[in-house]
């Protein structure tokens, strides 16, 4: 598959679909839909291309070499003066360990999301045309090795977002919607300040000898390049490489949410329509992790390391702290919604551990929380279709009126319990040896256990008053799951159970990269295999 | 003083010569076809286009015009490639204007004037081309008041509308006093110096030692005048009363056009009068009169922050752009207060995507009134359901206002964010980046209205015709090509930079 531009093509697949799309009537409702679902489809096809085609021994992160299916060319190139640098931005796309995993996460879950957009009757073609549109954003983001190219794929998902959300949404669609963009264009905004102090810190060597500033994130990794007096430059006595970290990493939380910045998430999931829930849970959130490790963590890795211990506070926190606000809701989907903020908790502190098995796991939980929550929102939306309610309370005992689907609910809420055999449970088990064997979070980590059990009692309390107990007559009427639900929730059960009892199917993606990015930023902190340390 | 003096200037001169004659044309069909004045915009167009032909003519030529008699080095008149790109500038959006006019109802029930109308267009482009490459505080003045003149007649040309009059009052009580102000500086400048010329005015403040207080007063003064054309705070009280109340054919030719003949009158002044000398890295040193630096901050910042913030109230989407331009101005500044060629290039690549981004916003908002008679938010209900084209574009045009990729606006946003980091001024950078996230708020209410509320009884469709179909695509696709591949705008704006004198 030398040369051939896949990364491009699995990108750049939804817009095609896209454009197809707008070129029809808004009456063909059935062939917009279908469009969109072949579009996803292709991209999900492309995506096990990728996986077949992959090393798993090329570590990537800071090599170029070690990077699989790179397509780099010259985008932007304006020749400067004395006084004024050759700018440049290449676009340069490349996958490893770490963004593998995410780009089978997004087609995976756009895929899903799209066949759960099958009932969206209010103006279609808008929908499946925007719809598409964040597909590509995502995809660009996770597949993007530069830091230009990054930036303008994580913001061409604003839009489509904020209309999918303000258009198809409930009742108060049009707070959360404004919520959401104004929270990550601020994030976003700061950025842009990074990447661009970065542009001027860094000059990258070119083919024929010429040194100019560079937008490369490999570049931007590698010391050598800096300049002395950049002003993010280590080389620079007054260098503000602490802010900037600072700077970047509020971008990255409030897209995780990471407490404090959490409060548009909520409002966000209970408006958005439930297709839009899962690609927010499934995939959007995971840019502000992906974004940590790949960015943040790499190009200020001393700066990683003195701030290690306020990461996975944080990451308490929001373990803590989304438990417990979850074990308070009244809606289901809310509930949903600030779990979600307690898983991520994990990865943040699974990531602070700069240990293999913690980033490992982080990266995993990353992958698991995206199909888990995906499954617990379109289960959201299951009831949420035929009853029009979401209040917990308001059921009942319908375990003896919808079995099947019960059954479902019941893997969901286990695996995001974290019960052994379900994916879930391994990289939380990961996470916490990671962060466990530091002793330096030691006592964050050993406080961030209640929140498995804060998780289980939250979920099986959920269970227990959604489903169990005296049916209500009013539900008396409700059916079970329908073909196409099934094609939506069987594929995710798989996933689920599968990873949980071999891991090792996703873990051995990552591990080569993971011991690279560990191996970069602690510099030789030891080389654990996960694989073997599961055995 | 002989003949061949003038003879050898004019040659310099092609496009204001072109304008004039423009007028003089204009004034004698409007006699002569007193019935039918179809053929006027016509002409118009032609002038506008001639006249575009000589400023494309002038690039990289450089000299001076009307030399001046104490020293025949220098002249009135300095043109070169910084004043070329700023009257192509004025030449693109004069050519948008005649669009825009073709298809105002407001100007199409007036065609018994249309004459007039037009001939006060071409004196406004008159008084903008000599105001752009003008080196004479006498000229500057001059080619002010003239500018000033027409728009205010135009301003309440209509006479539809009470506001309008408001409007053309409002604006010439506000311009008579910034002018008025202005010439009391340039008399003082003229006093401490003893020459009227910038460049002679310059090598005057580097080699005497003057008193630092009057020449800063007398730069002050000069500021209020050239502040309030680029409606800068504090003089820009006059520019929402004035933007609502004026056909809006003329709002937005004030917002683009005027504006930037104001930034290419205030770039040269302080360029050619208070620049000593350009360092290798394109950076600005500066004469001591006080600090350049924290003045144009406070009112860069100032402007943009009270534009932004005003915004947010605005229910009429007119008044709501006045704001936003006022914003837009602010944002400008960034690339003038980091003095260097990088800020420069970061200017007139702003200006380049401003000019389309928001001639197309206006033109749209004209589009609608015509049809709805309002430009109250309230009134795009539902309208991108209704009238899809004109919603998506509009909403295109706002995004980039705002500045979000993959728009061209980005662009222009990224490049002084460029020049602001690179002079390591990042407070300053963080203040006007989180006035973007501020305005994002006000762009996306009115793609809330058109995309998020349902159409009511009674949003219509909106009829277009070929012809603003086709001037809205032509203003979309600089605004999406720039977005996503900008070499050939920075190209061009890096090749233009060059001030007569360094």
């Amino acid at each position: 598959m030398e040369g051939f531009p896949i990364l491009t093509l699995i990108t750049f697949v939804p817009v095609l679909g896209m454009l197809i799309i707008l070129l029809l009537p808004g009456e063909q409702k059935q062939t917009i839909k279908i469009t969109s679902l072949a579009a996803t489809g292709v991209q999900l096809v492309l995506a096990v291309i990728l996986l077949a085609g992959y090393n798993y021994n090329a570590g990537g992160v800071f090599q170029q070499g070690s990077f699989q299916f790179i397509e780099k060319a010259r985008w932007i190139e304006i020749e400067g003066f004395d006084w004024l640098g050759t700018l440049k931005v290449d676009y340069f796309m490349g996958i490893d360990g770490i963004s593998m995993p995410m780009v089978l996460l997004t087609a995976l879950i756009s895929f899903i999301a799209c066949i759960s957009s099958w009932n969206i009757n209010k103006s279609p073609k808008g929908y499946f045309a925007l719809f598409l549109l964040l597909d590509t954003g995502m995809m660009g983001v996770f597949v993007s090795l530069d830091f230009f190219l990054f930036y303008i794929f994580w913001e061409l998902m604003l839009l489509p977002m904020y209309f999918l959300i303000g258009i198809w949404g409930g009742p108060r669609k049009e707070y959360a919607a404004i919520k959401f963009f104004i929270y990550t264009l601020l994030g976003s905004v700061f950025m842009l300040l990074v990447m661009i102090g970065l542009y001027f810190s860094a000059s990258e060597t070119l083919a024929d000898g010429s040194q100019v500033f560079t937008f490369n994130l490999l570049a931007l990794m590698d010391k050598a390049n800096y300049t002395a007096d950049g002003i993010l430059s280590p080389f620079n006595p007054d260098n503000l490489r602490f802010i900037a970290y600072i700077a970047l990493f509020a971008g990255f939380a409030i897209k995780i949410p990471m407490f404090p910045f959490h409060t548009w998430l909520p409002d966000a999931h209970v408006e958005a329509p439930t297709p839009i829930s899962v690609i927010l849970a499934g995939v959007l959130l995971k840019m502000g992790t992906y974004g940590i490790l790949r960015i943040s963590f790499p190009i200020f890795p001393e700066i990683t390391k003195d701030l290690a211990w306020y990461i996975a506070l944080f990451g308490m926190v929001n373990i803590i702290y989304g438990a417990f606000v979850a074990l308070a809701q009244k809606d289901f989907k809310k509930l949903i919604a600030y779990s979600s903020v307690s898983h991520m908790g994990y990865v943040l502190l699974g990531m602070a551990s700069l240990t293999t098995a913690g980033i490992n796991g982080a990266i995993f939980q990353m992958f698991n929380h995206g199909t888990i929550t995906a499954m617990l929102f379109l289960i959201v939306g299951v009831i949420y279709d035929r009853a029009h309610t979401r209040g917990i309370n308001d059921f009942g005992g319908l375990a003896s009126q919808m079995p099947i689907y019960t059954g479902f609910v019941t893997v969901a809420f286990f695996a995001a319990i974290g019960l052994p055999s379900m994916s879930g449970f391994i990289s939380e088990a990961l996470v916490f040896i990671g962060a466990f064997g530091v002793e330096e979070i030691r006592v964050l980590t050993i406080i961030s256990t209640l929140g498995i059990l804060l998780g289980a009692a939250y979920m099986l309390w959920t269970l227990q008053r959604i489903f169990f107990g005296n049916l209500n007559e009013k539900w008396s009427g409700l059916k079970d799951l329908t073909a196409r639900e099934y094609v939506m929730l069987v594929p995710l059960t798989i996933i689920i159970i599968f990873l949980g009892v071999y891991p090792s199917a996703m873990l051995d993606i990552m591990n080569t990269s993971v011991n690279t990015l560990v191996d970069f930023v602690t510099i030789k902190v030891g080389n654990i295999s996960v694989s073997g340390l599961l055995n | 003083m002989d003949l061949s003096f003038i003879t050898e200037s004019l040659y310099f001169v092609k496009p204001e010569i072109a304008a004039s004659a423009s007028i003089i044309l204009l004034v004698l069909l409007d006699l002569i076809f007193h019935k039918n004045k179809t053929i006027i915009p016509y002409v118009a167009l032609a002038g506008i286009i001639i006249t575009g032909i000589f400023v494309v003519d002038q690039f990289n030529i450089s000299g001076f015009a009307f030399l001046s008699t104490d020293n025949p080095k220098y002249g009135m008149i300095a043109v070169d490639n910084f004043g070329a790109f700023f009257k192509l500038i004025i030449i693109i959006s004069s050519i948008f204007v005649v669009a825009f006019s073709a298809y105002s109802d407001e100007i199409n029930k007036i065609t018994d004037r249309l004459g007039e109308y037009y001939a006060l267009i071409f004196g406004m482009i008159l008084g903008m081309l000599v105001l752009i490459s003008a080196s004479d505080l006498i000229l500057i003045y001059l080619s002010m008041e003239l500018l000033s003149l027409s728009s205010y007649v135009l301003a309440g040309f209509t006479k539809l509308r009470d506001r309008s009059s408001e409007a053309s009052l409002k604006y010439l009580l506000y311009g008579a006093t910034s002018t008025g102000m202005m010439l009391f500086g340039i008399s003082i400048l003229y006093g401490l110096t003893g020459s009227t010329n910038l460049y002679i005015i310059s090598a005057a403040l580097q080699t005497q030692s003057l008193n630092l207080l009057t020449l800063a007063f007398s730069i002050i003064l000069i500021f209020a005048g050239i502040g309030y054309k680029i409606s800068s705070a504090p003089f820009h009280f006059w520019t929402p009363d004035v933007y609502e109340g004026a056909p809006i054919s003329i709002t937005a030719y004030l917002s683009v056009a005027s504006k930037a003949a104001g930034f290419a009158l205030l770039i040269r002044f302080i360029k050619t009068t208070f620049v000593t000398f350009v360092d290798d890295n394109g950076n600005w040193q500066l004469l001591q009169v006080f600090d350049w630096e924290s003045l144009l901050i406070i009112i860069s910042l100032l402007t943009m922050t009270l534009g932004n913030f005003t915004a947010l109230w605005q229910r009429n989407l007119k008044r709501m752009l006045a704001y936003s331009s006022i914003a837009h101005a602010g944002y400008l500044m960034l690339g003038l207060l980091v003095f260097s060629n990088q800020g420069l290039i970061a200017i007139l690549i702003y200006f380049t995507i401003y000019l389309f981004m928001n001639l197309g916003a206006f033109f749209i908002v004209m589009v609608i009134a015509n049809k709805t008679g309002s430009e109250d938010i309230d009134d795009y209900d539902g309208l991108g359901f209704k009238s899809s084209f004109l919603g998506v574009s509009l909403a295109i045009f706002l995004v980039s206002l705002t500045g979000l990729p993959p728009t061209a606006g980005f662009i222009g946003k990224l490049y002084l964010f460029i020049a602001l980091v690179d002079a390591k001024m990042l407070t300053v950078a963080i203040i006007a980046l989180l006035n973007t996230v501020v305005s994002l708020y006000y762009y996306i209410r009115v793609l809330k209205h058109m995309f998020l509320t349902s159409p009511t009884e009674k949003t219509e469709k909106i009829p277009l015709n070929f012809g603003q179909i086709a001037v809205i695509i032509i203003m979309l696709i600089p605004i999406l090509l720039f977005g996503v591949y900008f070499s050939p705008v920075v190209d061009l704006a890096k090749s233009y930079i060059t001030i007569l004198g360094f």
